[in-house]
């Protein structure tokens, strides 16, 4: 039985040199991304979003110095919570940036409950329900969600493209629903229709599409696509290849710089494709160049991407937020943080995207583009801005009381009969 | 353990001073652990251990390495989401939480002995393929079923009963909740292991052909291993839901079968203490090996500290301080580890038929 006793001291021993001292001049801010699993990729991008935010204020907000410790979640709610709450109970972050994916965000909002002296601010996690039902009082969002990220899409397919009837590929959890609903919603109040035996929803990290594609219906004018990463490739490849012949609209991360870059067969499947999203890679305004150029020069021939993904770009804008909001407050957290969310509620500021400003349910009001992928002058295939939807809200402007009625995301909201 | 093989009896009382070190440590954790330590280390280590414990069983005395541990802890962790409460919407019938839990601990024991009847004409690395088989099938099936378990998206909002004007899910006392009831199934095993059930089981181990020879029933004892098996692995997939909250497919996933398998290996096989040890060392790589390295790497350094104790001790954490106390030789070592350590006949994925 001695082992026993030496291990379980041992590890006694551990746990007592592992508290931490902190100090009064710095501010400790938690940096929450998914750094293993399927979102890696996207994950070490948003750590990138947020050394950007960083490095701009040198390290430093209302006189403190920031000192920021990262932790890492694989996408599953449960390891979002165990990463979060080390830092918090643990690391004793005030400020948490994070987390990435929408059913973690759900989670997250859930323990912010828990800790009303921290301050949690959201990565790209753009799940709806994060605040739009029960939100946190300390959970803020200065990314947009999945739905807002579609404004505009749906009249667009309507009035321009004039498609009446789409199926809808997408992946089956709550961020891609998010997404079909803000895609749907709009096109089936014009009058297009979209029934529900021709929505098909395959499990992430899906490789075989061919017997979706079989399953696809003639009779329809388009296909809504909402996959990401590897799943969006397989798809449009194996699209390709079996000569399907249907114009695409897509989802938010479905054609990205992640997608488009890829060696796959995506070329003629994809040229046309409209989209919508919280960024658009080919933006000619300077704010955006700015930045794109800040990416390039802090990350290229790093690991970073030939652009700045929305994931950085998210996380970049929830970053700022905290330490634009530190320098109002002089980076005084000693009231548990009080006077730094008052600040936070009332912050407005601009970001390489445009105006940011919060909605009563701390969610953020910002604007939204509207693509098309399009042939580039090098050939490349890039997105091309076609419209920029300024302002949108959670609820696009619909009274909240009301929008509710529309009832929770889910793989059969909106009917659409 | 060394103090059960009935030798160790020099002791005042007959209780080794190590052991009661031990549990004077472990029943004052949290009276200077922080409430971060009390409840995401040490209970969940505490509960990993469990669902470890019962792989310890099967495979160190049942010679029946199993994948579907995990499985089988997931399963009563979704009978508790189903029936009990949940914030979903979806299934959450209401039951009063003491009934859910016990359906949820027979039914985990019925998932496991069914399990097991599949399993048990198998042996080594075949039942190792099985099991999987069956860990990735419920993986696939719960994730892809959304009338019963919702899904991708599965179950949040579950909570354990306030009781006695106490919450069960603040830290100190589900520390001590874990605690009790990982110490009641340690206690069982050590227990069980020298009951002439645990005895047969480990002649089926070590010899299944010969103990056919002598008329016992080498099938059933092996489903019967397996249903108890399932009833620890369950009691911790109670505890499990209530320390997350949240059930949803990643709990019963590929990667978290694994890791009961890397705990129970690193920990060591040969005693029960073995997976608690294993588990203690996991959570604490796991919540802190991010701090010791590059953020993008530090996946890699849990490997490798798992890598080395494998490489060096193929006995896990518990062969390493084995050897450490018969280098120092420490009084009693050799007492203690005689008899099994110079045998060299254990076979852990199940032992080769020979007579």
């Amino acid at each position: 039985m001695l082992k026993i006793a030496g291990k379980t001291l041992l590890a006694a021993a551990v746990l007592a040199l592992a508290s931490p001292a902190a100090a009064q001049d710095t501010i400790k801010m938690g940096g929450l991304a998914t750094l293993e699993g399927a979102f890696a990729a996207p994950g070490q991008d948003s750590i990138r979003g947020i050394r950007m935010a960083l490095e701009e204020h040198k390290y430093t907000a209302g006189g403190k110095k920031i000192e920021l410790i990262t932790g890492s979640s694989d996408a599953s709610p449960a390891s979002a919570i165990r990463a979060t709450r080390k830092l918090v109970e643990q690391d004793g972050v005030k400020v948490m940036i994070g987390p990435l994916s929408g059913s973690e965000g759900l989670a997250v909002k859930d323990y912010a409950k828990t800790q009303p002296n921290v301050t949690f601010i959201n990565g790209t996690s753009a799940a709806q329900d994060t605040t739009l039902r029960n939100p946190a009082p300390n959970f803020f969002r200065f990314s947009t969600e999945g739905a807002q990220w579609m404004a505009g899409l749906g009249e667009y397919a309507y009035k321009v493209k004039k498609y009446r009837k789409v199926a809808v590929l997408a992946e089956d959890y709550s961020f891609p629903y998010t997404q079909v609903f803000g895609f749907l919603e709009p096109f089936c109040r014009l009058g297009g229709k979209a029934p529900v035996d021709a929505r098909f929803w395959v499990p992430i990290g899906n490789k075989d599409y061919s017997s979706v594609i079989a399953a696809l219906p003639d009779d329809v004018d388009a296909i809504y696509v909402a996959l990401g990463g590897a799943d969006a490739i397989n798809f449009l490849s194996q699209y390709q290849q079996a000569g399907g012949e249907l114009p695409l609209i897509a989802g938010s991360i479905t054609v990205d710089q992640t997608v488009l870059g890829s060696k796959g067969k995506i070329r003629k499947t994809v040229i046309g494709t409209p989209s919508a999203g919280p960024i658009s890679d080919t933006w000619d305004d300077p704010r955006w160049k700015a930045f794109v150029a800040q990416y390039k020069k802090m990350f290229a021939g790093k690991g970073g991407f030939p652009s700045p993904s929305l994931f950085a770009h998210g996380y970049y804008i929830n970053t700022k937020a905290a330490l634009l909001a530190l320098d109002k407050v002089k980076g005084d957290l000693s009231d548990g943080g009080k006077k730094f969310r008052a600040a936070l509620s009332s912050l407005k500021f601009e970001t390489p995207t445009g105006m940011v400003s919060l909605d009563e349910r701390r969610n953020a009001i910002a604007d939204i583009f509207l693509t098309e992928v399009v042939e580039g002058p090098d050939g490349n295939l890039v997105n091309k801005t076609i419209k920029v939807v300024s302002q949108v809200s959670q609820t696009f402007g619909v009274p909240y009381k009301e929008f509710l009625k529309y009832g929770q995301v889910s793989r059969t909201n909106p009917p659409c009969k | 353990m060394p103090g059960a093989s009935g030798k160790a009896n020099a002791y005042p009382l007959g209780i080794n001073p190590a052991f009661l070190l031990a549990a004077v440590f472990l029943i004052a954790y949290p009276l200077f652990a922080s409430d971060f330590f009390t409840f995401q280390i040490g209970a969940y280590s505490l509960i990993l251990g469990t669902i470890a414990l019962s792989l310890t069983m099967l495979a160190g005395y049942g010679g029946m390495v199993s994948i579907a541990q995990m499985t089988v802890a997931g399963f009563a962790a979704y009978i508790m989401a189903i029936l009990g409460t949940n914030s979903v919407g979806v299934m959450g019938l209401g039951w009063p939480w003491w009934l859910t839990a016990v359906l949820a601990i027979l039914g985990a024991a019925l998932l496991s002995t069914f399990i097991g009847a599949i399993a048990a004409r198998t042996e080594g690395i075949y039942t190792i393929m099985i099991t999987l088989a069956i860990a990735v099938a419920f993986f696939y099936f719960v994730r892809q079923n959304y009338q019963i378990f919702n899904g991708f998206t599965g179950f949040a909002g579950i909570k354990p009963p306030t009781l006695f004007g106490v919450y069960w899910r603040d830290p100190t006392p589900f520390y001590y909740l874990t605690l009790a009831i990982a110490a009641f199934f340690y206690f069982a095993v050590l227990y069980g292991a020298r009951s002439s059930f645990g005895l047969g089981l480990q002649a089926v181990r070590d010899n299944p052909r010969r103990v056919r020879a002598l008329g016992i029933n080498v099938f059933l004892h092996r489903v019967v291993a397996y249903f108890y098996a399932g009833i620890i692995a369950g009691t911790a997939g109670v505890l499990l839901v209530w320390f997350n909250g949240r059930v949803s497919p990643g709990i019963v996933g590929v990667d978290m079968a694994i890791d009961i398998l890397v705990i129970a290996v690193v920990g060591g096989m040969r005693a029960p203490i073995g997976p608690f040890l294993g588990a203690i060392a996991f959570v604490l790589l796991e919540n802190f090996a991010i701090d010791l390295i590059d953020r993008e790497r530090f996946n890699t350094v849990i490997g490798l500290a798992f890598l080395l104790v494998v490489l060096f001790s193929p006995d896990g954490l518990l062969g390493i301080w084995r050897r450490m106390e018969s280098r120092i030789r420490l009084p009693r070592a050799n007492v203690r580890w005689g008899g099994r350590a110079n045998r060299g006949d254990w076979h852990p994925a199940g032992s080769p038929e020979r007579t």
